[in-house]
């Protein structure tokens, strides 16, 4: 098949159903209504079910429910429709069960606006809900990208059984851009020994709870989760590192921002200045390995982010104080231009001679 | 080469199929291509604009500051971009629409009354179609046969009476001679 002209969500909605994913439950937000509105179109020819539930809170114990009986199933929102569904992510987590959900995000605190955004970095990454608990979390930066990650996801989702957070933004899931679908690889659905789906009394009962009263009880199944993070976490680091290797100033910056940033990367190497780009593809784990390996060799960094400085902080803590780490954002669903990240770029080169 | 395009006007001019025919014109012809509406509490008869993005390099961001290209179909969408146009920038305008005139040299401007050819001809939806073919008569990003048969094509062959007026208002905007 040829290239199609396709908005961010729909991609995501495609990709999803060529993944085998049969069920969506989502309520309306923009900017990512257009998943709901696809699905509603798409999922009755493939025999799947697309249902408009009552809240953001119905929809994520509905993909809660579907997760637990074994299927592929996946819900999307917007920055607040998100902060609703983090009690359900938490008793997902809790319970292990694999399922995707989309962020597309739009600006805040509360109600905020409707542009793009990346403020909800430290929401993604740190606590989409109570307990000890991890996302993984995966961060497109293209149209072609918001397909191959959300086909991923289901696979990620399945192999770890944990959720797996799309942290797109406003941009990414209205703008369109050519996307192959015959390009995809996906991972196919493995056999769901655990899932309570009805088995006729023919073997034992399968329980999915959260609910562990007896401290030691969930102690050890929080130890036991902590282990299957820190696999991922060894695992499934993934980045895409742009010349980076002899780079003195390397820009750190994921999603929209990142293709910003390259193209003033670019500008900055025709201007003489060797800047890099290290574009984290996973936020959740996180690339602080490389970055700490790239402490060595360059001289300062940069985080570019649509927030107040949120990632800056894990860059940091991966650079441990080695090397000089700046930010530079725009909020409230402002973008910034890539002359703009020059400027930061040839300010930070000023003060390094 | 990078073309920076914004299409503004009325919700129901159909502006952002307008963007989207480029688009994907320029995707078939194998460049990098962004389309981004803008989006939000839109209404008929509201305000609507899209961005469009043709170029043979990556495409870093979708948002456009400053159109290398701006297709104006009203007087608030010209008040609003018209100042944004870079230096060297070509301006399309609807003159049925629009009554002023840009105080600057630095940008060509193109005025068609597209609105009124399009409603002398019986089908006032298709201003935007007329807007194209003038835009592909000024520019060099397309060749006018390429860009009427993505049009015409692009209806089934039983709306063969819309084939044909689309066809008609292309090349009345095409020959337009102000």
């Amino acid at each position: 098949m040829a290239k199609v002209l396709i908005k961010g969500n729909e991609a995501v909605a495609e990709a999803a159903i060529r993944s085998g994913c049969r069920y969506y439950f989502g309520y309306p937000i923009t900017p990512q209504t257009e998943i709901a509105e696809y699905m509603a179109k798409k999922m009755p020819k493939v025999g799947g079910l697309c249902l408009q539930a009552e809240s953001e809170v119905a929809a994520i114990n509905m993909v809660y429910g579907a997760a637990a009986s074994g299927v592929r199933v996946m819900t999307s929102s917007s920055s607040p429709g998100i902060s609703l569904k983090s009690e359900g992510v938490s008793y997902i987590v809790g319970c292990d069960l694999p399922c995707v959900i989309l962020n597309v995000q739009r600006g805040g605190p509360g109600l905020g606006g409707i542009q793009p955004s990346q403020s909800d970095y430290y929401q993604a990454t740190k606590a989409l809900g109570h307990g000890d608990m991890q996302l993984f979390v995966l961060a497109p930066s293209s149209v072609q990208e918001m397909a191959q990650l959300t086909a991923d996801a289901f696979g990620i989702a399945d192999k770890y059984r944990m959720p797996v957070l799309l942290l797109a933004d406003g941009a990414l899931g209205q703008m369109m851009e050519p996307v192959d679908f015959d390009m995809l690889h996906f991972t196919p659905e493995p056999e769901k020994p655990w899932a309570v789906n009805g088995h006729g009394g023919k073997r034992k009962k399968n329980i999915i709870t959260s609910l562990f009263l007896k401290p030691e009880e969930l102690e050890a199944n929080v130890l036991e989760r902590d282990k299957k993070y820190k696999t991922v976490n060894e695992n499934e680091v993934r980045y895409e590192s742009y010349m980076c290797d002899d780079a003195d100033i390397i820009i750190v910056s994921f999603g929209i921002t990142a293709r910003i940033s390259k193209a003033a990367v670019n500008d900055a190497r025709e201007k003489g200045i060797k800047a890099g780009l290290l574009r984290p593809v996973t936020l959740s784990p996180f690339p602080s390995e490389i970055l700490k390996k790239l402490s060595d060799t360059a001289s300062a960094f940069l985080s570019v982010e649509l927030n107040m400085g949120q990632m800056v902080n894990d860059v940091k803590l991966a650079v441990e104080c080695k090397k000089p780490v700046y930010f530079y954002g725009r909020t409230g669903g402002s973008l910034m231009s890539s002359a703009d990240v020059l400027d930061q770029i040839e300010k930070i080169a000023g003060g390094l001679k | 080469m990078t073309n920076k395009i914004i299409l503004a006007g009325f919700g129901g001019q159909g502006i952002l199929f307008l963007g989207k025919k480029l688009a994907v014109s320029g995707m078939d012809k194998g460049l990098n291509v962004t389309w981004l509406p803008s989006y939000g509490p839109e209404q008929r008869g509201g305000t609507c604009n899209c961005s469009v993005i043709l170029s043979d390099n990556d495409i870093s961001s979708p948002i456009i500051g400053n159109p290398d290209i701006l297709v104006a179909f009203n007087i608030q969408s010209y008040e609003k971009f018209m100042p944004r146009i870079s230096s060297g920038g070509i301006l399309f305008a609807d003159s049925t629409l629009i009554d002023k005139r840009p105080e600057r040299d630095d940008i060509k401007s193109y005025f068609i009354p597209a609105t009124q050819i399009a409603n002398d001809i019986g089908m006032p939806k298709l201003v935007n179609v007329v807007m194209l073919g003038y835009f592909i008569k000024n520019t060099d990003i397309f060749t006018a046969d390429y860009i009427r048969s993505a049009i015409t094509d692009s209806l089934p062959a039983s709306k063969a009476e819309l084939r044909e007026a689309n066809g008609r208002a292309f090349d009345l905007g095409y020959g337009y001679n102000g």
